[in-house]
């Protein structure tokens, strides 16, 4: 008897684990209902999914100080959230970093950063990084759209902002753009996921 | 005195470890077969002079060339008795830097076995003359380094490998059909691991 609780416990602590390291790799497909959370802003008040009771959906963007992909797309960024925050869809910004491991995002620098670019949005850190691994986001900037429905926040577009980080002049496709236009013309998202290449979440 | 064999907590023991075993066997194989890839088409017919690459970066006597991802592709496509690693960095990428002595080493230990290491930065063009080139210099870089720079990722990320999501560092080890891809950052030990995995 004892053998076999031994047994059952080594296979209880095996699954679990197994269970653990699949997860963070896999996150959320296009579909799957996003949960909302409760993260500090850099004004130092928690802000979740659930205040914004006007909107229509969401653009989640992870994206840190430090990354230079990041720092390419954050005048993009900022003039996604003044187009579509009017229309219904705000930016949420999240840093997924781990302040310890890459010290220019830590909480303080987060706030630097937003008073010198006038982020319009607000721009959280995932504490204790607890949230990106849900969503499944690997990198710098990494987009995920989401849209309020019935039966919660479904993601819509997952992936990139738009097809050139490193001139924003020479842009042909702007994924994120078009995948929002079309849920405000309540019309299927052409293309729901693009890669792009960023920088590592620190852990 | 009534025996529910239902409630016999040896029955139930048994039966949680069947399917906890189940549960364990089914997750652990999802683990083992998503980092590795084969290809299985069979590759094209490779020309056997080096890519041609759409502009050549020179300063202080070092030279990068520069390349879009079509000119690229065949450093992934090499058919012959060789093992490639080929690594995605970029200068400001702290992991990959941390890694890059790593490279080298393999580089240096395994030269004369047929491996060869190549180092494709991924640096903004604006930077590549600021940073890449003087790095290249001040870290008195062995292996190849070259350079990739086409912008639209989205097209050929998955081309190197269908599961990058596009984080670097990324590498690449193969050697004619034997292919497998890591998304991830490498201490010398496991790269080298790897890379045996691969030559064998």
């Amino acid at each position: 008897m004892k053998a076999i609780k031994f047994l059952a416990l080594t296979l209880v602590v095996g699954a679990i684990s197994a269970f653990t390291m699949i997860k963070p790799a896999a996150g959320y497909k296009v579909g799957d209902v996003a949960t909302d959370f409760s993260l500090k802003n850099v004004d130092n008040k928690k802000v979740s999914l659930a205040d914004f009771k006007a909107a229509k959906g969401f653009i989640v963007v992870f994206t840190c100080n430090h990354c230079p992909y990041a720092q390419a797309y954050e005048d993009r960024i900022i003039a996604l959230d003044k187009k579509y925050k009017k229309l219904g869809y705000p930016v949420i910004a999240i840093n997924p970093n781990n302040p310890a491991k890459q010290k220019d995002d830590s909480f303080e620098l987060m706030q630097v950063r937003a008073k010198e670019k006038n982020f319009t949005f607000p721009y959280l850190l995932d504490e204790g990084q607890k949230v990106y691994p849900q969503y499944g986001a690997t990198k710098t900037p990494h987009v995920y759209i989401l849209q309020k429905t019935k039966v919660g926040n479904v993601v819509k577009y997952i992936g990139a902002i738009d097809d050139n980080y490193s001139d924003a002049a020479a842009v042909k496709e702007k994924y994120a753009e078009n995948a929002l236009d079309a849920l405000l013309k309540n019309k299927e998202v052409a293309v729901k996921e693009t890669k792009a290449i960023g920088c590592s979440i620190k852990t | 005195m009534l025996n529910f064999s239902g409630l016999n907590p040896i029955y139930t023991m048994r039966k949680m470890i069947i399917l906890l075993a189940v549960f364990s066997f089914m997750s652990c194989k999802k683990e083992v077969t998503s980092p590795e890839t084969t290809v299985s088409e069979p590759e094209k017919a490779v020309v056997a002079d080096q890519p041609k690459p759409i502009k050549v970066y020179e300063k202080d006597g070092i030279k990068v060339a520069s390349y879009d991802f079509n000119a690229f592709e065949p450093f992934l496509k090499k058919d012959n008795d060789t093992t490639y690693v080929v690594n995605f960095w970029a200068t400001w990428c702290v992991p990959c830097v941390e890694e890059l002595p790593h490279f080298e080493k393999l580089n240096t230990t395994y030269k004369d076995q047929k491996v060869k290491v190549l180092l494709v930065s991924l640096d903004m063009p604006q930077k590549v003359e600021s940073n890449l080139l003087p790095f290249v210099k001040k870290k008195s870089m062995q292996s190849e380094v070259i350079y990739l720079n086409d912008p639209d990722a989205n097209a050929w990320i998955s081309k190197v490998d269908t599961a990058w999501s596009g984080a670097i560092p990324a590498t690449v080890i193969y050697k004619g059909g034997q292919r497998k891809f890591y998304e991830q950052q490498f201490t010398y030990e496991a790269l080298e691991k790897e890379l045996k995995s691969v030559m064998k």
